[in-house]
């Protein structure tokens, strides 16, 4: 039995920055509910004495040396923005006037 | 005159390099081809208007004697995943429409300097979340050899340029089989290097510990000239492999020199067949199978167990770093941005991922947060990354017994348009070949081995080898495309249909 109700989706996705519909939150409920209960049977294998596993091929060092390089001008970083005032990406007021 | 759109890159290769025809001319041809039957097909998202340019300057270049890579002046398509400089790079979503990246993908880098040719962008589900190109933001592209079918996902457009003739070869990108699935079901090759073998930077990133860039070809030797240009390491990428590695084309022409099969023990995956394989998809998998016992091969049965769990553990892994890659649409540095009158800057973000995201990579990104998330996090991506280690023990038990493992690479041949669109679970398992190799870091190739009798359409033979061997895939692909050619009096897609 799964634990995906409407009011989880909608704060997974106030969490995940996505303004979803009320149709989408329905939707999504049902759907992630058969989804999750698919993939929980990981569980079943899942014992304490198997170890995980985040990185299919092991590697170590990859570090270079600490060289200053050619890097992207303010111009190209700023290109595909959607606003920017010419030396700096320009968003919405984080602040609010009283702060 | 010969079609130029029917020619491997090799043989455009030599044809170029002895002056019979010029990149100019062999450009050209494949851009009449995809203004001749992409309206249909619908695998590019964006042609490119300097491709004459770049073919002349190579021409020139030859003309003056200087000195050139092996696959200079032949035109290649690029899923629209890599970055491009010149070209939109829009991953098939909304949310980055009309973005121009500010530096090339490493793999195009290396296209560039090896003086192969960009054709332009092609068509792939949005992010690389799916297995059909149904979740592209700009349409699905079409299989070429049937149009009311899937050219498979997420690199359908990839496949599709391919098997229409639009192109000789192209880049994908493969996380769970979207290199191998949509090769399979268009009758094309494509290859999922080891992990760390071809760089990802550059690549947008779907989910970081499984993502892999790899070519697509109509023959093995094409993927393996592809594979020698794109492929060792790149400092840019902290899981590039930083080994020296062997010719992949040398591989594959040694697999063509007739008896590289003898002795070669060959595992046959028990796990990946039966339920759910199509009978004509098992028929031709096994002929193949019998035409390798012919050639020499050892066939062995090997057990793979938990590759039972693969597709539970990939559908938690995947979203979990998908929710933390996309992260970064944040409406502030490139993409869309949606503006919420007096909201805050969290609701920009929250209108402008909900406006610019499709409806599978929303799922994906609300499964993934969910799967982190406290109180859930051991129990979700924790066991799946247990998983992962299980099915990296089973593959190292089955390399015991065999070089190299085979399967179909797709448990069916193409669906139908909205066949499984409603249904999630089930589009998910389609993956069920393809997705264990990715767990486990070790490469994978997918080439024809037929057509299904009961519909006509491609059937894919799967092989996968040892991480790091690589060249193993291209000998033994190579031994079986020759084979079966032998049989078949030529290549594959001297049977798709004309399409004009």
């Amino acid at each position: 039995m799964s634990e995906i109700t409407p009011e989880r989706v909608a704060h997974l996705a106030s969490l995940a920055r996505i303004a979803l519909t009320d149709d989408e939150i329905e939707q999504l409920t049902g759907e992630l509910g058969a989804i999750v209960d698919a993939v929980a049977t990981v569980q079943r294998v899942a014992t304490p004495d198997v170890p995980a596993t985040s990185h299919p091929i092991p590697l170590t060092g990859g570090m270079r040396p600490d060289e200053v390089g050619q890097t992207l001008t303010t111009e190209q970083a700023l290109a595909g923005a959607p606003d920017h005032d010419g030396s700096r990406f320009r968003v919405t007021a984080i602040l609010g006037e009283e702060q | 005159m010969t079609d130029l759109t029917r020619l491997s890159a090799a043989d455009l290769s030599s044809r170029l390099t002895s002056g019979d025809v010029s990149s100019v001319e062999v450009t050209q041809a494949h851009l009449d081809r995809i203004a001749a039957v992409d309206g249909d097909v619908h695998a590019f998202l964006h042609v490119s208007v300097d491709a004459l340019d770049s073919a002349a300057a190579v021409d020139a270049d030859r003309a003056a004697g200087k000195t050139l890579g092996e696959l200079a002046g032949v035109p290649i398509a690029i899923k629209d995943v890599l970055c491009t400089l010149d070209m939109p790079s829009t991953s098939g979503s909304r949310i980055l429409e009309g973005w121009v990246p500010p530096y090339d993908a490493t793999v195009v880098a290396r296209l560039r300097e090896a003086r192969l040719i960009p054709l332009g962008k092609t068509n792939m589900d949005e992010f690389a979340m799916g297995s059909s190109t149904e979740h592209s933001a700009y349409g699905p592209t079409k299989n070429p050899w049937a149009l009311d079918r899937i050219p498979g996902g997420s690199g359908g457009g990839s496949a599709a340029a391919v098997s229409a003739f639009e192109a000789p070869i192209a880049l994908g990108s493969d996380t769970g089989g979207s290199i191998r699935q949509p090769a399979a079901v268009t009758g094309s090759v494509g290859v999922k290097p080891t992990y760390g073998g071809v760089s990802r930077y550059g690549a947008i990133a779907l989910a970081s510990s499984l993502d892999q860039v790899g070519p697509v070809s109509r023959s093995v030797l094409d993927a393996a000239l592809v594979h020698d240009v794109i492929g060792g390491h790149d400092p840019r990428d902290a899981t590039s492999i930083p080994d020296a590695w062997p010719s992949m084309a040398a591989a594959a022409r040694a697999g063509q020199s007739g008896d590289a099969l003898k002795g070669v023990r060959v595992g046959v995956v028990k796990e990946l067949e039966g339920e759910g394989f199509q009978a004509g998809v098992k028929q031709r998998y096994h002929e193949t199978l019998d035409l390798m016992a012919a050639a020499g091969a050892e066939i062995v049965e090997v057990s793979a167990p938990n590759f039972e769990y693969a597709i539970a553990a990939y559908y938690l892994i995947l979203p979990a770093e998908a929710s933390s890659n996309l992260a970064k649409f944040d409406s502030v540095r490139f993409g869309m941005r949606r503006e919420v009158a007096g909201g805050t800057v969290e609701d920009v973000m929250a209108a402008t991922r909900e406006a610019g995201f499709g409806p599978e990579v929303k799922r994906r990104i609300i499964l993934g947060t969910y799967a982190l998330s406290a109180g859930y996090y051991d129990a979700y991506y924790g066991s799946a990354q247990k998983v992962r280690t299980l099915i990296q023990r089973d593959f190292a038990a089955a390399f015991e017994q065999a070089d190299v493992l085979v399967s179909p690479s797709a448990p069916t041949t193409a669906f139908k348009f909205g066949e499984k669109m409603s249904d999630p679970l089930a589009m998910y398992l389609n993956d069920v070949t393809t997705i264990p190799a990715n767990l486990a870091g070790v490469p994978g190739m997918g080439l024809p081995i037929g057509l299904a009798p009961e519909d006509g359409l491609p059937v894919g033979l799967q092989i996968m080898a040892p991480a790091r061997e690589d060249a193993r895939l291209y000998t033994v692909g190579a031994a079986v495309e020759q084979l079966l050619e032998a049989q078949w009096g030529g290549p594959l897609w001297t049977q798709a249909p004309e399409l004009t």
